[in-house]
């Protein structure tokens, strides 16, 4: 029980970043909720419910138009599709000895961001862990959007253009640490901004909805590196596939 | 309009969950396959590294400042800093740049 909280009080102690970046996209949300028409229970029920950027984001346009329930569930199903590779990934990591149970609440929060930190989580994955980032990221993301909506202009904009960095520099902080001795790995982020780059300014590409392109580039991109440069089997073992990747980022300052 | 305002949110919450709930549920034991490992240990990497870029430059008001807390955040980022003062180091950056610049 005692590990528990100490995996919790981790959680937490983790998930203090993606608070702070939810705060700042989930205080434009608000606003922009507002302008949709949303009262400001209706915005923070769909916050708490939901926990989707890009998902919540796009539902307001759909509600400002009117459309259809089946519109918004394709909408939602094509956005947010990515969760589930990510529930994959959780999945395989997540402790086996702990209940069921668990795993409903778990769920409730796969987000990019809380997916990022918990996946790369060296060993097998307490599901506490999990509880703790989201003990800190779901206040950020729903007071966040109360504030939102109940006033634009309680904080000024230059803190939440500060703060709309700080998610990335949390992905940042968790992807480039293990690729700094592995040649392969640094490659492999190289060639997947590159690519998102590429998706990001083609014409051709420009009607791919944001969600769509992460499952395109990850599909393609891992499924290649997979195909290439499968794991070697000593990290097929134990639970080190994840393993070492981000403990040192995660743990102290780490020094490799 | 209003009335539905709750069904929306109904609709979006189930879609969402369910999409984030079914595989945690229904693909529970350990895969044994080498090419489905590998690729769900590639996958955090590739998704994140999209995700990041190139919108972390669009994320702030203005794309220099963006661009210097990209910077300062990929440099401590690789000396191995902690996810708390690499993110806060890069937002506290794009302050300072924003402050100067306008």
């Amino acid at each position: 029980m005692n590990d528990n909280i100490v995996h919790w009080k981790n959680g937490i102690k983790d998930g203090i970043p993606i608070c702070l970046g939810y705060f700042a996209v989930s205080f434009t949300f608000g606003i922009m909720a507002k302008n949709a028409g949303l009262t400001p229970f209706q915005a923070v029920f769909m916050s708490l419910t939901n926990l989707t950027s890009a998902g919540q984001f796009a539902a307001l346009g759909l509600i400002g138009v009117s459309s259809t329930y089946i519109e918004m569930a394709v909408t939602q199903l094509i956005l947010n599709l990515r969760y589930c590779l990510m529930s994959c990934s959780i999945s395989q990591k997540l402790d086996s000895k702990k209940a069921f149970l668990h795993r409903f609440l778990v769920a409730y929060g796969v987000t990019d961001e809380i997916f990022g930190v918990s996946v790369c989580k060296a060993g097998t994955l307490n599901p506490f862990y999990n509880y703790g980032l989201m003990s800190a990221a779901v206040p950020g993301w729903t007071f966040g959007t109360l504030l939102g909506v109940l006033s634009g202009s309680i904080l000024p904009e230059r803190i939440i253009s500060a703060l709309s960095i700080a998610i990335y520099g949390m992905f940042l902080a968790i992807i480039f640490p293990p690729a700094r001795g592995n040649k392969l790995l640094a490659c492999i982020i190289l060639i997947s901004m590159l690519m998102s780059l590429l998706f990001a300014k083609l014409p051709v590409f420009s009607h791919v909805s944001a969600g769509f392109k992460i499952i395109i580039l990850t599909l393609l991109i891992a499924g290649i590196a997979a195909l290439l440069f499968p794991i070697k089997e000593e990290d097929e073992e134990e639970t080190e596939d994840f393993g070492q990747c981000v403990a040192p980022a995660l743990e102290k300052g780490g020094a490799e | 309009m209003s009335n539905n305002i709750y069904l929306y949110i109904l609709v979006m919450a189930v879609v969402t969950y369910l999409i984030r709930l079914i595989p945690l549920t229904l693909i529970r034991k350990e895969i044994k396959n080498k090419y489905i490992k590998s690729f769900l240990y590639y996958v955090p990497f590739v998704t994140l590294a999209v995700m990041t870029f190139p919108a972390i430059l669009d994320s702030t008001a203005n794309r220099w400042s963006a661009l210097g807390g990209f910077i300062v955040a990929v440099i401590l980022a690789y000396r191995g800093q902690s996810l708390f003062n690499v993110s806060l180091l890069a937002c506290v950056s794009v302050f300072l740049i924003e402050l100067i610049t306008y």
